[in-house]
């Protein structure tokens, strides 16, 4: 389920607590968006191109709430950085980086699971959010209307595994089928 | 050709300069000149103004990226929330890609513009935060970056590296700046940009702003304008109570 044209995906860091304790301890005074543009909009099965300029992938899975409809599984890649002094647009806006299931739950999910290979490599709740959900969206529409079919990530578990080419990557959200992925050279 | 996107006797049209239409006096709803994709900003991108914030003029292009929401057009309206200290404008020349650009040289980089707006990216650095700075809090609200009134034709700006830009607030001249001072000039830009993400038609540079801002209040009338591309009004407003008062 690509977003309609005109759609905005928001990404926000630092929304899982141990991520936020590890980089800065300081609590964003507003959530901290990233935009996820459409040149990176993928879709389930399809490959994420490992750039020349990266050896590994940070796959983030993580929950879209989408505005108005429900929620879906994500992953979303990056180059990884451990700066967040400046947007990281040339890590995060490679073309097919965020990968957008295309089912939707109407019932609000708890908990992400990432696999490399067949392998589980990360659990992530709900319960560990800096913001949970209701309050994400409260606080991004006190500056930015959120419009019907506009999509908000959550946030990237702290321990999201890294991935190499030949990977394959499976993120599933409880309620909705897995969306998986293989990384394959540029 | 100078073209314009306006709401008008019930639905939205393009309209060329000129059109009788436009100049009927009928009202006319001026709208943002082209439905965005991805917008893209660049901050520090005028050696003056990097000097101005007290920064080193930056080695890689400062590039942040603004949601669509944020756009409005001509003779717009933005907020400055109440409580705010600090609200300034930045005049900057627009560029509106025309087709889809991957790993785009320097030399071909002029193929896939199609044309050139005028911006106003305004910022409430009230709300700065060092977490992915500028954030979207100062950035990307909503109807805060008036663009417009016209995209005017690539075949009609000879030259886009060399146009005078400047800010009036009520009237008076506040900023001033000429495009050949940018740091990364448009074919940097999109060379750099294309380089690493592909680029589609609609999508929008916005080039950075040159040294000159100020606080603007409510009931300012701020203009932005860059020579040969236009002039683009926009009108501060304040939060609903600033109003109680009146009447």
């Amino acid at each position: 389920m690509p977003p309609a044209c005109g759609s905005a995906v928001y990404g926000v860091a630092l929304n899982f607590r141990a991520e936020l304790q590890r980089l800065t301890g300081q609590l964003p005074v507003a959530p901290v968006l990233y935009l996820r543009p459409r040149n990176t909009w993928n879709t389930n099965g399809a490959a994420i191109r490992m750039p020349a300029d990266a050896k590994e992938l940070k796959m983030a899975g993580t929950i879209g709430v989408v505005i108005g409809r429900g929620y879906v599984a994500v992953n979303d890649v990056s180059i990884p950085h451990e700066s967040y002094f400046r947007p990281a647009i040339r890590q995060r806006c490679r073309d097919g980086f965020c990968i957008i299931g295309s089912e939707v739950t109407d019932r609000v999910p708890k908990e992400i699971r990432i696999s490399i290979n067949g392998e589980l490599r990360c659990r992530a709740s709900t319960a560990d959010l800096v913001r949970p959900i209701d309050r994400l969206l409260a606080d991004i529409g006190e500056f930015l209307t959120l419009e019907p079919g506009d999509i908000v990530l959550i946030g990237e578990p702290h321990d999201a595994p890294l991935a190499r080419a030949g990977d394959r990557v499976r993120v599933e959200v409880d309620g909705l089928a897995a969306i998986e992925n293989e990384v394959v050279p540029e | 050709m100078r073209r314009a996107r306006v709401a008008y006797a019930g639905a939205i049209h393009h309209m060329i300069e000129g059109d009788s239409r436009l100049l009927s006096g009928n009202p006319v709803v001026w709208l943002p000149p082209v439905e965005p994709g991805t917008i893209f900003a660049l901050g520090l991108n005028y050696a003056d103004h990097a000097k101005e914030l007290s920064f080193k003029a930056p080695d890689e292009p400062l590039v942040f990226l603004k949601g669509p929401r944020t756009l409005c057009g001509h003779l717009g309206q933005t907020r400055r929330p109440s409580g705010v200290t600090y609200m300034h404008y930045e005049c900057e020349l627009a560029v509106v890609i025309g087709k889809t650009a991957r790993r785009v040289t320097k030399a071909d980089a002029y193929d896939c513009v199609a044309g050139y707006t005028v911006a106003n990216d305004y910022a409430i650095r009230d709300y700065l935060e060092n977490y992915y700075r500028p954030n979207f809090r100062v950035k990307s609200r909503d109807c805060a970056t008036p663009i417009g009134p016209w995209l005017v034709d690539k075949a009609d700006v000879p030259d886009p590296m060399n146009l005078r830009l400047r800010t009036l607030v009520n009237g008076k001249v506040t900023q001033e700046g000429n495009t050949r001072d940018m740091i990364f000039d448009i074919p940097t830009l999109i060379e750099y940009l294309s380089g690493f993400m592909t680029l589609e038609a609609g999508d929008i540079i916005l080039t950075g702003t040159p040294e000159g801002l100020a606080d603007v209040k409510v009931g300012d009338e701020v203009i932005t304008e860059v020579d040969g591309i236009g002039s683009l009004k926009n009108t501060i407003i304040g939060d609903p109570e600033e109003y109680a008062h009146v009447g």
